[in-house]
This record gives structure tokens, sequence and C-alpha cells, in this order.
């Protein structure tokens, strides 16, 4: 016996975080707990989402790996590697073309359609959490509604800064019932969380939570009625592809103060450049 | 007249232990109800069995709720009562940390409850909290100061405005005045008397401290080992009180 199980897990273990997903599909933005195993990586590199995706993927799947953005990063590499090892499935880049997508921190640009799976990788579940220590007592907001905190922690925003400060892990409020921690994508994210066609599944390893968006869910970016919610970005193009509206990374590029502004989905950009578009700092215009 | 608060027959035990055994008594509205008793009486386990903070063993607490009238809360259902306990009941703690939220700005502290039940403009919930930092002596530009920077007094004070903000008909208060020195407790009973009796509240008090009842209580419950040994007219229990542990409370008093 030298060859893992499909997909690492054995068959026991992703029954019972499958009846977790089945759970949280069933019941939008409500936190299932599940036995999370011990995973081959840290804490905090993804044990949820790893655990989640293995649980959902089938051998036909093609998978695909991002990390705030970007297929090329650390974590996205090693855990699109470490699929291939242990499920031999196909992966990919392209947001397109693959059935299985696990994200840490971004929904891609480009709109996903039926039948796709994004699975997010998800630190701390519980959106109350440093508002409220006690996990006894969250359960039982969740439980009773009670949801008068989470506008306690945008009004101290707003005293403090101005305006609504808190840029990404922007609590939003599922079908009129559930607030749900979107798990720490920018706040310009929020509002492909609603009405998205494909399945948005949460895995937290640590925490041993799983929640789950169905297809077509509403979510609504909670708010204060005289400082309404807004989907920020840095106000640019994309220096590369010329993007008007898509996330962007700033990226410092001497010690002089130059700095450009890049998408931060990488498959974006790229397939942008490929048709021709192009912005200020494209090394291929300059020379 | 439909009393505001009817307790009957309350009683807890912690194991073999009384906490407080067949306490009654009837709270109308606008009336100020006082507790005194020595440490372990009782007084603290009837006011949370009457907050709802325990689930006494036995006997009711009717409250005359604003849309169905009389209630027993202690069988009413959780989110029922913990919706009355943030609109039309306050508790007070001795400890003003535990009352307060200590990592969130003043402002956010006493605007916490009117967010709780559905408010959700941040100008108006500023301009309330503004207005009743005002009303409880605090100075308006500590509005976004947290509690940690404030004196025991202040922060009492704070948590004061905090559980009165939504407009509660009926107030609990633990030892209001403990921890506090002297001076600084004159202040606030001053502050606690002109909101009781501006905006008509009713208010269970419990304390050690015979001044504070005397100060702000109309009614005087004495309790002994968990028992109400003497209820009456404040002044007629303080200026002449027959059972023999009330007269031995009042002779304790120590005169300066």
């Amino acid at each position: 016996m030298s060859d893992y199980n499909f997909a690492y897990l054995d068959e026991q273990t992703k029954r019972m975080i499958r009846r977790a997903i089945l759970k949280g599909l069933a019941i939008p933005g409500y936190q299932v707990p599940f036995a999370s195993r011990e995973m081959p990586m840290p804490y905090g590199w993804g044990t949820g989402g790893v655990q989640v995706s293995a649980a959902v993927m089938t051998p036909d799947d093609r998978f695909k790996v991002i990390d705030q953005g970007a297929d090329d990063t650390t974590n996205a590499v090693s855990i699109r590697s470490f699929f291939e090892r242990t499920a031999g499935v196909a992966t990919t880049t392209k947001t397109s073309e693959a059935s299985v997508i696990q994200t840490r921190h971004r929904i891609p640009e480009e709109p996903l359609r039926e039948g796709q799976i994004l699975v997010y990788q998800v630190p701390i579940p519980e959106p109350l959490r440093f508002l409220e220590p006690r996990e006894s007592e969250t359960r039982k907001m969740h439980s009773l509604e009670e949801y008068g905190l989470m506008h306690v922690k945008l009004y101290e925003d707003i005293s403090r800064h101005g305006h609504i400060a808190t840029s990404y892990d922007y609590p939003v409020k599922v079908e009129g019932r559930y607030v749900m921690d979107p798990s720490p994508i920018p706040k310009f994210d929020n509002p492909k969380l609603g009405d998205m066609a494909a399945i948005q599944l949460f895995g937290a390893g640590r925490e041993q939570r799983i929640y789950a968006l169905p297809p077509y869910t509403q979510v609504v970016s909670l708010d204060f009625e005289d400082h309404p919610f807004e989907a920020s970005k840095p106000d640019h193009p994309c220096a590369l592809c010329g993007a008007e509206n898509s996330y962007l990374d700033e990226v410092i590029t001497d010690d002089a103060g130059g700095r450009m502004f890049v998408c931060s989905d990488t498959d974006f950009c790229e397939a942008r450049q490929a048709a021709g578009h192009t912005g200020t700092m494209n090394g291929k215009d300059a020379a | 007249m439909t009393p505001l608060l009817s307790v009957q027959g309350v009683t807890k035990f912690y194991g073999h232990h009384i906490g407080c055994k067949n306490v009654g008594f009837d709270l109308y509205p606008g009336e100020v109800m006082g507790i005194v008793g020595e440490s372990g009486s009782g007084k603290s386990t009837l006011l949370n069995c009457m907050a709802g903070h325990l689930t006494p063993d036995a006997g009711a607490v009717v409250f005359n709720t604003r849309s169905d009238g009389p209630r027993d809360t202690v069988t009413m259902s959780e989110p029922e009562r913990r919706m009355l306990s943030r609109t039309d009941w306050a508790f007070v703690h001795q400890h003003a940390r535990d009352g307060l939220r200590m990592g969130v700005s003043a402002g956010g502290n006493v605007g916490e409850r009117l967010m709780a039940v559905g408010d959700r403009h941040y100008g108006d919930i500023r301009g309330k909290a503004a207005d009743w930092l005002g009303r409880v002596e605090i100075d308006a530009g500590r509005i976004d100061d947290r509690p940690t920077t404030f004196s025991g007094g202040m922060q009492q004070r704070l948590q004061i405005a905090r559980n009165l903000v939504t407009g509660p008909r009926l107030v609990f208060m633990d030892e209001p005045t403990g921890g506090l020195d002297v001076s600084v407790q004159a202040r606030l009973l001053d502050l606690l008397r002109g909101l009781v009796r501006d905006m008509g509240l009713s208010a269970i008090i419990v304390t050690h401290d015979l001044a504070v009842v005397r100060l702000l209580a109309d009614r005087l419950m004495v309790m002994k080992d968990g028992h109400v040994v003497e209820a009456g007219l404040t002044d007629q229990v303080l200026d002449d009180p027959q059972h023999a542990y009330s007269q031995l409370l009042v002779s304790s008093v120590l005169q300066v």
C-alpha cells in the first residue's frame, strides 16, 4: 500500500464533512460544527478549505486554487500540488475551466456559473468573536437573532474614522436571518456573494466550523441608513491590463516611492492582456 | 390599578441552602422599592430571579407588558424575556465593568441598546448617546473615549445612561453606589433621584446602605436568611423598626 485514498481523507471523514456541508446548505449562513482533522499543513494555511475541497472533489473535477486572487503564490501552489498528488485531479488556473475553486481572501472577477463550487478558507468563522468572547453567548445570540452588537462594531468604525473603515471581513446578513463572516475577502467582493450561481462553501479547520451559501442566496452587507455600504477599491486602473472595475493590489516597485496597481486576480489580468488590453506600465508597450 | 411587577412566592434554593424563600410583593408604576439586608440574606438572589438572570424554583414574577398585559416572566420564552430585558427593563450592576463593554467607546456603549432594538441611523444614535451622556453629567467631549479611561463614578453613570437610553419602565439596581466614595455616592444618588422622578421610573434597589434607601425608596423590605422579616413604607421601617433584626440594622448605622 503506497497510495493515498482518493483526495487524501478517508471515506468516513468525507462522509462526516459532506453531512456538515449539506446541513450548512440547508441553513444558509449557519455555522455547522464538524470534527476537523489534522492536515499535513499548519492551521491558518487553509486546513478547513482543504478538507471541504477533498470532501466535494470527484476524479472528474478540474481544480483551481487562488491565494489573494493569485494562482502562483506559495499557498496556492502547494495546495494545488497537494491535490495533484493525492487525488490526481486535473488542475487549471483558468476560472472558467475549473469546477472546484479553493480560494483564500478573494472571489474571482469572472462571474461563476452553475455547477461550479467555490471553497473559502476561513480563519475565524464567528463574526461576533471580537465583540463577545464567550462562545456560549454568541451561539445564543445567533439562535435568538440578537445582532445589535454587530452594528456596535460599525458604529465604532464611524466614530473613530468618520466612515465604515472595515475593509475586509465585512459582516453580511444571509436571507434576512444569520449574520455571517464572509472570510477575509475585501468588501469589494461582498456584492458578489449574493445571488451567485455557484455553490459557496466555507471551511474553518482550526475553529471546526463549516457554513455555506447555496446558489442564488440573498446576502446583504450590514450598514447604517446614513452611512450605506460601499464596495471600495483603489481609485486606479490596472497598470498591466487597464481594467477599471477589478480589485487591485498595490505593488511597491522601487525605494523612491514608485508603485503600481495591478489586478489581484492574475487569471483575469492575463486573460485581458491576451485579448489585447493594456495598461500604462505594461512592459511590452514601454519597450 | 394593575401593578407593574407582581412577585408571588418566589423561592430559590442552592442545593439545601435557602437563597430566598416565599417572597412576594407588588410594585406599582412610579414606585421605588428598596431591599436591604446583610450579606448573604438573599437580596441579590431575589433581584436576579426577578430580572431573569436566575430561574426561581417556585413562584411567579408577573410583569405588566406593554403589548399583552400581565405575563409571567418565569415561564415566558427566552427570546421574549431577553427582549424585555433590553427594552422595558434595565439592570444596573454593582461593578460598572460587569454592565459595560470596556473595549467599546462611551457612545457605542450607550448606543448598543438602541441598535439592539433596531435603530440603524448613525446620526440619530450618536445624537441620543450625546444627549444621555449630558444627562448623566459626562462631558460630551468624552463620547469617543473608552470606559477604561473613566473614573469609577463616571463608569457607574455611563452604565446608568446605557441602561436608560431605551426608556425602560423598570430598573433593577444591585448596590448602585457600592465601591464609590461618599461624595461621588452623593452625586450619583442625586442624579438617580432626579432621573427616577423625571422619567416616572419604577425601580427595585438592592443595597445594604440605609442612606440610599432613605433617599430613593418609597417602600422597604428587610431580608434576613432568605426571608422577608419586615416590609413597609421606608420612613416607617427606618424610624420605627418592629422586627429585632430591623432594629439591629437601623441601630448599626454609624453616626458621624
